[in-house]
């Protein structure tokens, strides 16, 4: 098995005219090099009506709507987030229930408010109720503020997971940019954050910290937006020599005990 | 034929300690990808302001392993007798040079570069240039140097017939603006290795191979920096015919040194 915990779809408002090849690419590539079950955002209208990572009440909706409906054109393949702006807190609380009742397994916290903010506590306490993990967009140490976004990195995550013992997170994308080797020493001790492998970068020593400061236990895997580096990734993890344990762990294993409600859907 | 990998390194990397360069880490990443040669630059002499020292760590860690590990070493057109550097890289029999303007506080297509890059050309040797080692998102707060520009680019390629430059680790818009922005006969001069180009969804790699030829392509890794594994994978996922993939991988490089890869 491999589960993707980081994949984006778009929509015909994501103002990308290939769009619907965009969509169908990652689902034929994701067959064809495995992917059991990916689970996907789709963030607001990346930026052509509202910001991607401000994306008004209007976009929040559209882009859950048409993410909950690709998980039921695919089902037990593709699994959905549920994106909130939580600067709209009653907005998000009610899109939390409204994803959930469409079947929705985690949320995703992008980049509208920072972590460590206490907005934040009543939609992560929302999603926790809901059993969901909390994927958040992170800025591998951010040390100015990035035009376009509200970004968090793995200190302001800890924070939010330190307020939040019952609740699981994903820091998102360690190869996405940004100094790791700063993430991974915050996350070597808050046990209830779990690290995303995917990103562009592929920096070989970054593979090996992150086994050797947050351990196999606490990695899974997923693509984000450049699938061919998490493949490579994959293998080089391969190649390493883990045992099938630690090996099964970081393709599916801790993300299957993350996402209960894959479990739900595929009826175990 | 065989695989070669353009971008490749040896040595240590001031911020990137992590990373193993000696050649015995290389080879065993070019062992398990099926790598059967590699350019191998010094990754130490890109910051030393005279390259001299390590350029010669480079040649002697690579000599046991020359059959393999092809040194590339650096020159510094604003360092004083550079020109004894593009001699003694004549009299190793090395491939190519690597120019890194920015970390050299040149600029990328000044005087000293165009001086530089005519006299390599002059002497057969082609010049590659790094578009960048890292991120910029990951790079350290004083690690500023700028990479080479496609302007830049476009000025060196068109300064004589006989330059030659192999340019790494650049993006699909880049590429494309320089290929486009050149004679065809000006971009037959130029190749590209495919270490920073992206693979599906967007498929910037098979745009690139359908936009300007899969002649002008190579295998570069960023190796020991980065994971050899994506060039390959990149390769794997673009629904190029088995032959394309082969020529990128083994025959563009030896035709573009012998001068056919040229339109």
């Amino acid at each position: 098995m491999l589960i993707d915990v980081h994949s984006h779809f778009y929509t015909e408002e994501s103002g990308r005219p290939d769009w619907l090849r965009l969509n169908e690419r990652r689902l034929a590539v994701a067959s064809r090099i495995g992917i059991t079950a990916q689970v996907a955002s789709i963030l607001g209208t990346w930026g052509r009506r509202s910001p991607t990572y401000f994306p008004s009440p209007d976009d929040v909706r559209h882009a859950n709507h048409a993410m909950a409906a690709l998980c039921r054109a695919h089902p037990r393949a593709v699994y959905g987030y549920c994106v909130v702006n939580p600067n709209d807190t009653d907005g998000a609380l009610g899109e939390i229930e409204r994803a959930g009742a469409e079947g929705m397994i985690g949320l995703k916290l992008a980049a509208s408010r920072r972590a460590d903010d206490r907005l934040v506590d009543s939609v992560v306490e929302a999603a926790t109720r809901r059993g969901w993990p909390i994927l958040h967009h992170v800025w591998q140490h951010r040390r100015r503020e990035w035009p376009g976004q509200e970004a968090s990195d793995a200190r302001e995550l800890a924070c939010l997971a330190d307020r939040h013992p019952d609740g699981h997170f994903i820091l998102a994308h360690l190869g996405g940019g940004g100094d790791w080797s700063h993430s991974l020493r915050v996350m070597r001790s808050v046990e209830n954050v779990w690290v995303d492998l995917s990103g562009s970068g592929v920096d070989i020593d970054m593979v090996h910290a992150a086994l050797d400061e947050v351990g196999p236990a606490r990695l899974v895997w997923g693509t984000d937006l450049t699938i061919d580096t998490a493949v490579a990734r994959l293998r080089y993890l391969d190649a390493l020599g883990l045992s099938d344990h630690d090996r099964d762990g970081i393709q599916w294993r801790n993300a299957w005990d993350l996402f209960v409600g894959m479990a739900h859907h595929v009826g175990h | 034929m065989s695989v070669t990998d353009v971008a490749a390194f040896l040595g240590a990397y001031p911020f990137r300690p992590g990373v193993e360069g000696s050649p015995d880490a290389l080879l065993r990443h070019m062992d398990r990808l099926g790598i059967e040669r590699a350019w191998v630059g010094s990754l130490p002499s890109i910051l030393h302001q005279d390259p001299a020292p390590a350029n010669r760590v480079l040649v002697a860690s690579a000599r046991p392993h020359r059959d393999r590990l092809l040194p590339v070493p650096t020159v510094n057109p604003e360092q004083a007798a550079w020109q004894d550097d593009v001699n003694h890289a004549l009299d190793e029999a090395v491939p190519a040079v690597r120019m890194y303007p920015g970390y050299q506080g040149i600029a990328d297509a000044g005087p000293e570069m165009r001086v530089a890059v005519v006299a390599a050309a002059a002497a057969g040797l082609p010049v590659v240039l790094t578009v960048r080692l890292e991120d910029s998102r990951q790079r350290h707060p004083l690690d500023t140097a700028a990479g080479p520009s496609a302007a830049g680019v476009r000025t060196l390629v068109r300064l004589d017939d006989q330059v030659r430059l192999l340019v790494s680790h650049a993006d699909r818009a880049f590429v494309e603006e320089v290929h486009f922005g050149l004679t065809p006969a000006e971009a037959g001069r130029v190749l590209w290795d495919i270490a920073w180009v992206r693979g599906p969804p967007d498929d910037h790699f098979a745009h690139l191979v359908r936009a300007i030829g899969s002649e002008r392509l190579v295998l570069g890794t960023g190796l020991p920096l980065r994971l050899g594994e994506t060039a390959f994978v990149r390769l794997e996922l673009s629904d190029l015919s088995e032959r394309e993939q082969a020529r990128i991988l083994e025959r563009n490089l030896d035709d573009w040194l012998r001068g056919s890869g040229t339109p």
